[in-house]
């Protein structure tokens, strides 16, 4: 479990997180939505330690990370793995490569033993035959899955995926979705989700914290959203009339 | 940022920079690609200006001589001299921090700016020590072998150029190359030495503007362009400092 505890952040005076806490539990989809600027990737940074948080601390199931100088920090990375918005593949490594980056730096595998499990998380994600290509020779949809690949190659207790379907069509995002699904259940890791896609909320949202103006201004399921009646929350879900409609229709049925 | 805040977050990389790598199988591979990208690459652009950068000291030094009181071998030792001390080491590492520099504070600004050194940092990966160790430790201790070809290279081009216009003879220039070498040979030293120094400055400077990147396509044009400006100007004040230090 990953537990937030009364966070604050600033930038340069300007305060973007007020006193968040939250519990991530594993085998769940832990979803942060807000709109953008609201403070979630700051919120999720502060969590995997890329910024320091000014008040407060993150706990990896009771380990006080914020706590922690960088060599002891390094044993809890271990067991995180992340996929960036961008997926942030090594652009000088080819596709197995890229899966076998993280196995090559923290495990004493042997090279044989590293391209088999490599090729056991891609052909997890559904990348298959791809191995030598580099990452700019393919699609963005693939990049996601072999970003994933990447993150679970260690087999991590802690999933955090920045933005998951940004820059993907609809099916795509969908198949993105389930994936991370899929191996949440799975592998029973906490996995945490930044997202402000509405398809990524109702289909996966197990457990959604929302963000606004850097508090956490709701909390509750995706079957809670439907019904909720926190203004910021509803103006942020059901921001187009189709979604409003089909909002007052659920709530009808 | 003023000029002092730049050297404090310069220093405080330099210690994540020489730390002791995770893993010695990868380092030694990245070592080896940097020695073939840095280094080896550079070699037919240091050789190219080599042979006329000496063709064009020997050739000036002669048109200048007009003195019948000086010996004719003196083109050869002005060749010498001024090629050791100060054109091969310093004009070729101005040269390189403007090649490699750039490539340096782009390639580590684009991987900024993309997230693969949150993508490192988020391994627990030390993403300082395993980009920028590798670049500045095969620079540090293969680019002195690149000066001394470039010695090498300058003086024959400085004897192809006299001899191919008539101005000297190769017994002549020869003699100019020999002459007090027991009393200069100190010189070679100090040149080496500076050289190392030029490596560290033009690979570690460019390494510290591409790190701290910050936004998109356009800052990594501008960390790069910033790069080279500074390296260069670090290596022209580390001349000075260390010509006072060293010779004088």
């Amino acid at each position: 479990m990953v537990e937030v505890k009364n966070i604050d952040k600033s930038f340069a005076g300007t305060q973007v997180l007020f006193d968040i806490s939250a519990q991530f539990e594993p085998g769940r989809m832990n979803l942060i939505i807000g709109a953008s600027g609201q403070g979630k990737s700051v919120l999720a940074k502060c969590i995997v330690g890329l910024h320091e948080v000014d008040n407060g601390s993150v706990l990896y199931d009771g380990r006080d990370f914020s706590a922690m100088d960088r060599k002891q920090r390094t044993e809890i990375r271990k067991e995180i793995g992340m996929l960036f918005q961008g997926s942030a593949l090594f652009d000088s490594l080819s596709v197995i490569e890229n899966v076998m980056f993280p196995l090559r730096m923290f495990t004493d595998m042997t090279e044989e033993e590293m391209r088999e499990r490599a090729s056991f998380c891609l052909t997890r994600v559904n990348i298959v035959g791809k191995d030598n290509l580099l990452p700019a020779e393919t699609s963005g949809g693939m990049q996601k899955r072999i970003g994933i690949a990447r993150a679970i190659a260690m087999n991590p207790r802690y999933l955090f995926c920045d933005e998951p379907n940004s820059g993907l069509d609809p099916k795509t995002s969908i198949v993105i979705d389930n994936l991370i699904r899929e191996l949440t259940y799975e592998y029973k890791m906490t996995t945490i989700v930044i997202t402000h896609d509405m398809n990524s909320v109702m289909e996966v949202g197990d457990h959604i914290v929302f963000i606004n103006e850097g508090k956490k201004w709701w909390e509750g399921t995706n079957k809670d959203i439907i019904k909720t009646t926190n203004e910021e929350v509803v103006s942020f879900v059901y921001a187009s009339s189709f979604m409003k409609t089909l909002r007052e229709k659920l709530i009808n049925n | 940022m003023n000029l002092f805040e730049h050297i404090g977050r310069f220093i405080v990389m330099l210690r994540w920079v020489f730390t002791r790598p995770e893993k010695t199988k990868v380092f030694r591979k990245r070592f080896f690609n940097e020695v073939d990208y840095i280094v080896i690459n550079s070699i037919p652009l240091v050789a190219f200006l080599s042979v006329f950068m000496g063709a064009v000291i020997s050739l000036q030094t002669a048109s200048n001589m007009s003195s019948p009181l000086l010996p004719e071998y003196t083109i050869g030792y002005i060749t010498r001299q001024s090629t050791i001390l100060e054109f091969s080491p310093t004009i070729i590492s101005l040269i390189i921090a403007g090649k490699v520099g750039s490539n340096i504070a782009s390639e580590i600004g684009t991987m900024r700016v993309t997230e693969q050194i949150d993508a490192l940092e988020i391994m627990g990966v030390n993403s300082i020590g395993y980009l920028m160790l590798p670049k500045i430790l095969a620079t540090m201790i293969f680019f002195p072998f690149v000066v001394v070809v470039s010695m090498v290279l300058s003086l024959i081009g400085g004897w192809v150029a006299g001899v191919q216009s008539g101005l000297y003879s190769t017994e002549t220039y020869v003699v100019g190359l020999q002459a007090f070498w027991v009393d200069d040979a100190d010189g070679l030293y100090y040149a080496l030495t500076k050289t190392v120094v030029f490596a560290f400055l033009l690979t570690a400077i460019p390494s510290y503007y591409g790190y701290y990147t910050s936004g998109g396509a356009l800052e990594v044009g501008r960390s790069s362009t910033k790069a080279v400006v500074a390296s260069s100007v670090a290596i022209l004040l580390a001349n000075y400092v260390l010509t006072q230090l060293i010779l004088i």
